[in-house]
């Protein structure tokens, strides 16, 4: 493989890691309010974050170059108040990776979620324990295994994230191109043999990372 | 101790929890078939369900009162509880498990400790012990001395020893009767077994389909 290619390489994995972790803290707090809260709204809340699963990819990377552009609503606020520039630069992969991962983070740790025997909370709360401690020593110490495991599957999903990434970051060379998007540019450019390396290094390292969050998930939890 | 429920109403699936009474005995035993009511009647009573109407007093002190809409939570009620699965915190040893109630602040003298009540409940070879490698017995001892840590003012028992076999339910009993005459917490015990109400109770009220129907000595009520 080529320096160039491994620099494609690396900057993948660090953007699909960086989302990860950006979506963690969010993705777990609406994964247990789904599960464990009733509240207005959330039937509404729970369409809205499964909407990237089922919309083109490439409609919500329109909707992201739309609201995160300079004009934008969220993009002018953003530019105004930090100096970030966010489509058509690496924030724009992250953003993307991060939106298109988001509801397979929250399904995961939401079923995490419900596997915890409420009961268990409910002891917790007669022996003292205020809302904050049952969710901080009993829910979540419980539901971590699940939760890693969708951390794991929105890192692979983020690993091969293409359509909304290309409308809201676009490929620029040492910039915004990730292994999905070398392999779409080489195919179209008809250099086939530059793109077989990057296929088989994501095919490698997406297996790899499904394998652990099968693992990870299927591995027998106290209850 | 006194413990009052007033014009109480829980609706459940196919009844209605409908229920007046007072609990003044060290031990007062609820008797009747599944699906009588008598979990819900502990839940009520600790917090962790809430009734339609109603109101619920400890001592001097109303805790729940549906209509002036007081509801004392769980965590602030000091009203321990021992469900039937136990629901001891698998991700914990014996030791966190035990210190996880434990208020220090409410401690009025030296019977509630976790030596003393451990050596009470002959658990102190087990406090480096992973729950879930502990045998029936052991994991009920464990149990109860959570609940006893927590300082409770009361103690629900909701079948605690419907899992074990006659053996070893009749070597448990002498630690339930070492809570009450140790530690003078008052218990209200939960049994479908005519041999513990017996063994245990001082009073026992009968439920059925949400309604006390009757109470009296366990020799009247075995009879």
């Amino acid at each position: 493989m080529t320096a160039e290619a491994w620099q494609i390489v690396f900057f993948t994995i660090e953007v699909s890691a960086l989302s990860t972790l950006l979506i963690l803290p969010l993705g777990v707090a609406v994964a247990w309010l789904i599960a464990r809260r009733e509240w207005a709204g959330k039937a509404v809340v729970e369409t809205v974050v499964m909407l990237p699963l089922f919309v083109p990819p490439v409609a919500t990377g329109l909707l992201l170059l739309m609201l995160f552009s300079r004009r934008g609503p969220l993009g002018s606020v953003l530019q105004r108040g930090f100096g970030w520039d966010i489509v058509f630069t690496w924030r724009a992969v992250v953003l993307a990776c991060a939106v298109m991962s988001f509801p397979l983070l929250v399904r995961t740790a939401q079923a995490a979620f419900e596997g915890v025997s409420s009961r268990f909370e409910d002891i917790a709360r007669t022996l003292g324990a205020s809302e904050w401690r049952v969710f901080a020593t009993i829910s979540l110490p419980l539901a971590t295994r699940g939760i890693v495991a969708g951390a794991v599957l929105a890192f692979a999903r983020a690993m091969g994230e293409f359509g909304a990434t290309a409308i809201v970051a676009g490929m620029i060379p040492r910039k915004t191109m990730t292994i999905s998007l070398s392999i779409y540019q080489n195919i179209q450019l008809g250099h086939d043999a530059a793109a077989l390396p990057l296929l088989f290094v994501s095919i490698g390292i997406v297996f790899i990372t499904v394998l652990c969050g099968q693992i990870i998930s299927t591995r027998k939890r106290p209850r | 101790m006194s413990l009052q429920l007033r014009n109480i109403r829980l609706p459940l699936a196919d009844f209605a929890l409908e229920t007046d009474a007072i609990f003044d005995q060290p031990i007062t035993g609820i008797f009747g078939p599944s699906g009588a009511g008598k979990t819900s009647l502990l839940d009520l009573i600790s917090g962790l369900r809430r009734p339609v109407a109603g109101a619920v007093q400890v001592d001097d002190k109303v805790i729940f009162d549906a209509a002036d809409r007081l509801n004392v939570p769980p965590r602030l009620r000091r009203i321990g509880y021992v469900p039937q699965d136990l629901a001891l915190f698998p991700h914990l040893k014996v030791r966190a498990n035990l210190l996880y109630g434990y208020r220090p602040a409410l401690i009025e003298n030296e019977l509630f400790t976790l030596g003393h009540v451990a050596e009470v409940m002959e658990i102190t070879p087990l406090l480096e012990r992973n729950v879930t490698t502990l045998s029936g017995g052991e994991q009920q001892r464990v149990a109860f001395a959570r609940a006893i840590l927590s300082a409770p003012r009361l103690l629900l028992l909701d079948e605690p020893m419907s899992s074990l076999d006659s053996r070893l339910k009749k070597r448990l009993i002498p630690f339930l009767l070492r809570i009450r005459d140790e530690f003078r917490i008052p218990l209200i015990y939960v049994t479908h077994d005519a041999g513990e109400l017996v063994a245990l109770c001082d009073e026992v009220l009968m439920l059925e389909r949400g309604r006390l129907i009757g109470r009296g000595s366990p020799a009247d009520v075995v009879a």
